[in-house]
């Protein structure tokens, strides 16, 4: 479990913290973002969820530029009082970190305003790290895990090392690598709804390279992914688990994994 | 009339490709290119700024390509040579034609070039009584199955060394079935041996060019099989088939080029040949053409200068991009359906055969941004292809069934209140109905995903609601 006065490094107090939860997390397993929520209280930030719904990815990637517009001022107007806005998802946090300002590259009103907010927008585990001066969480996992490298966090955001460093913190834990660790799962966000076949000849790919680790559980920051490789180990029938690293950093294994049965979230915490 | 275009049919084209399982073994199998390119950008401290200088050089390149064309030209002129532009496939073809009747030839050799597939010469010159002979290897093995090229760099890449032993002996007649051909260096002197023959009986030469120098009026080739040498001075024409954006200003420019382009293609620290041709044979020359002919192909490359799509003619032609895409390689390069496959012929493509030919290219894509994070000349192939999909969106081009889930869906996300109040509804009922597995093995209107993957029942209440609930207590 992680603890309050074991953190290191400077942690300014009272820092509000705006969670931008992903509608990923808020539909599917918002035990993501109650991990994140214990993370950031834990570190002295105070944490507060502004009513929301989604970054605009699935529209800007579709190349809808009017409803992107619409979503991303929305976003840039609830989250602009905030000190931090801070994403359990490297693609969510890439979204609003480098395109909203691209999106606003023509508009002079908005575009301070973007990058105001693209400014002040970190993913979890890199903010706890980068911006926190966090280098080691008391949490404990006995298991073999390997970490997959969501494409965004690693290529926009550069998280690679981040995730790693608090995973090594973590007592009974072995990071076991993929070979291939930065490939991509084969997600893409409506990518895999539009070419299935394709997704799922690369989601195959990577959970051939996930099985032979050896581990018990795939780790990564980004539902989306942990999703779809989540689903293909159970179609499968394998028996690695998939959780998001910061349900594992926050203590909170004993939870039911991705796509796994067990008690519901209804009570936590 | 260009090369054929499959592009349409790219759904189908996936479907054949990834049902093709000599295909998809090749592909596993791959050439390490992926991993010889880590390892010389690793050995070599300044490629990122390599990178950088590459970049400049083409951006520098195509902002004053006016200028450089002339200047090419007044050099290759200068130097006896000829210089012949052409504005698309046709008009390139017939210049060609031409050269070929004029000097009365019957057979021509090849080296590699793109732009040959692009304007699909080898059909036009046998349909003219000209008999094309591809010297790359993997060119004369497609060439000889009948196939286009499925990379850039590798034409010959989805096929297994087995499959390559049947057309040899399949197509060289006098091959006697004791001869031993199980392994690649056999199969490469068998080729060599019959292309040995064609080198010397050929009329014309063309080769492609991978630069075309402006301060000296000389085209640079580089090869790993040295056909191209061959092709280019024993013949007595030469043809030079190059498009615009070949340009680079000066030698030093093309040393620097150079640097980042074996490294990001193989990973070699430079290809095995790097041949320069400036002109016909000189007098005291030792041998080379009497005729030295460049033509210059737009065949849409103009329109794309100085626009949204500008930056993709930086291009060099590595294949970095498609050697790192999940996508090209889970189904090689003929699914794209047209010479330019994986990221680059997404953005390349709709830009020069029509984006209604190749709607889906920009789209097949994760995002995963491998291709842009290789690149040696850094184009945002990512962006590029967003920028397709917004063209497409804007043109309702994209499917009835994509348009109106987008727009369902938006008509939500753009309103907050709705739609904290619709996912509050809809969450614990699908937990309730997925609880004795926690996931579906099928779901309606996910049933690509499902076909191949479950998929996560919710947890309870979302995560605001909880939140809410949480901060009222």
């Amino acid at each position: 479990m992680a603890d309050p006065n074991t953190t290191t490094g400077t942690r300014p107090r009272s820092m509000r913290v705006g969670l931008f939860v992903t509608c990923l997390v808020d539909f599917i397993r918002p035990s993501i973002g109650f991990a994140a929520v214990k993370l950031l209280e834990d570190a002295g930030c105070l944490v507060e969820v502004p009513r929301q719904t989604c970054c605009g990815q699935p529209a800007f990637n579709s190349g809808d530029r009017a409803d992107s517009w619409e979503i991303a001022r929305q976003v840039i107007e609830t989250f602009e009082p905030c000190d931090f806005v801070v994403v359990p998802s490297g693609s969510c946090a890439g979204m609003i970190k480098t395109h909203y300002p691209e999106l606003f590259s023509g508009d002079p009103n908005w575009l301070p305003r973007a990058q105001a907010v693209a400014d002040k927008t970190f993913e979890l585990v890199s903010f706890l790290v980068d911006q926190l001066g966090i280098t080691r969480l008391v949490a404990r996992f006995d298991g073999r895990v390997t970490y997959h490298d969501s494409c965004a966090g690693l290529r926009e955001l550069g998280i690679r090392r981040q995730p790693r460093e608090l995973l090594a913190g973590v007592a009974g834990l072995e990071l076991k690598e993929m070979h291939e660790p930065e490939l991509c799962c084969g997600f893409g966000g409506t990518f895999c709804v539009k070419y299935p076949d394709i997704s799922n000849a690369i989601v195959t790919k990577k959970v051939d390279d996930i099985l032979t680790t050896g581990a018990d559980t795939v780790l990564a920051g980004d539902l989306g992914c942990l999703m779809n490789m989540a689903g293909k180990l159970q179609r499968r029938g394998a028996q690695v688990k998939a959780r998001h690293i910061a349900e594992l950093l926050a203590g909170m294994t004993d939870l039911p994994a991705i796509g796994e049965a067990g008690t519901r979230a209804r009570d936590l915490p | 009339m260009t090369a054929t275009v499959t592009s349409p049919s790219f759904k189908e084209n996936v479907r054949t490709a990834l049902a093709d399982r000599q295909l998809q073994e090749a592909l596993s199998f791959g050439l390490g290119f992926v991993q010889r390119r880590r390892q010389a950008a690793d050995r070599l401290p300044e490629f990122e700024a390599l990178r950088d200088a590459a970049r400049d050089i083409k951006n520098h390149t195509l902002a004053h390509l006016d200028l450089y064309l002339g200047a090419y030209e007044e050099r290759v002129v200068a130097s006896g040579g000829r210089v012949h532009y052409a504005l698309d496939a046709e008009q390139a073809r017939g210049i060609v034609l031409d050269i070929c009747r004029r000097t009365g030839a019957r057979v021509v050799t090849k080296g590699k070039t793109m732009i040959a597939e692009e304007i699909a010469l080898n059909d036009f010159l046998t349909a003219n009584g000209i008999a094309p002979v591809e010297t790359d290897l993997g060119e004369y093995i497609i060439q000889i199955r009948g196939e286009a090229p499925s990379h850039i760099i590798a034409p010959a890449i989805h096929l297994k060394k087995e499959q390559v032993e049947a057309d040899f002996r399949r197509v060289h007649g006098n091959l006697p079935p004791e001869r031993n051909l199980t392994e690649p260096a056999a199969l490469l002197a068998e080729a060599r041996g019959v292309l040995r023959e064609r080198f010397l009986a050929a009329d014309v030469g063309i080769t492609g060019a991978n630069f075309l120098v402006a301060e000296t009026g000389t085209s640079i080739i580089v090869t790993n099989e040295g056909n191209g040498d061959l092709t280019q001075t024993l013949p007595k024409v030469h043809i030079v088939l190059a498009t615009i954006e070949k340009l680079v200003p000066t030698l030093e420019d093309v040393a620097q080029l150079m640097r980042v382009l074996a490294r990001s293609a193989t990973g070699q620290d430079m290809s095995v040949y790097t041949t320069l041709s400036t002109g016909p044979r000189r007098p005291d020359d030792p041998d080379g053409p009497q005729e030295y002919h460049v033509v210059i192909l737009d065949n849409g490359r103009s329109a794309m200068l100085g626009g949204e799509f500008n930056d993709m003619l930086r291009c060099i032609r590595c294949g970095a991009c498609m050697n790192h895409c999940p996508v090209y390689n889970a189904i090689g390069g003929h699914a794209y359906g047209w010479v330019y496959p994986g990221p680059m012929g997404a953005v390349l493509t709709p830009s020069l055969a029509g984006i209604e030919r190749a709607r889906d290219l920009p789209n097949a894509s994760t995002f995963c941004g491998r291709c842009e994070e290789v690149c040696p000349v850094r184009i945002p192939l990512p962006r590029m292809m967003r920028a397709w999909r917004e063209r497409e969106f804007e043109r309702r081009l994209s499917p009835a069934t994509v348009r109106s889930g987008l727009k369902f869906w938006a008509f939500f996300a753009r309103r907050p209140r709705l739609y904290g109040a619709a996912t509050t509804l809809v969450a614990p009922v699908l937990a309730l109905v997925g609880r004795a597995r926690g996931r579906f093995r099928w779901l309606p209107l996910a049933g690509g995903w499902t076909r191949t993957r479950d998929f996560p029942a919710p947890q309870g209440s979302t995560f605001q609601t909880q939140w809410a609930n949480r901060r009222r207590r």
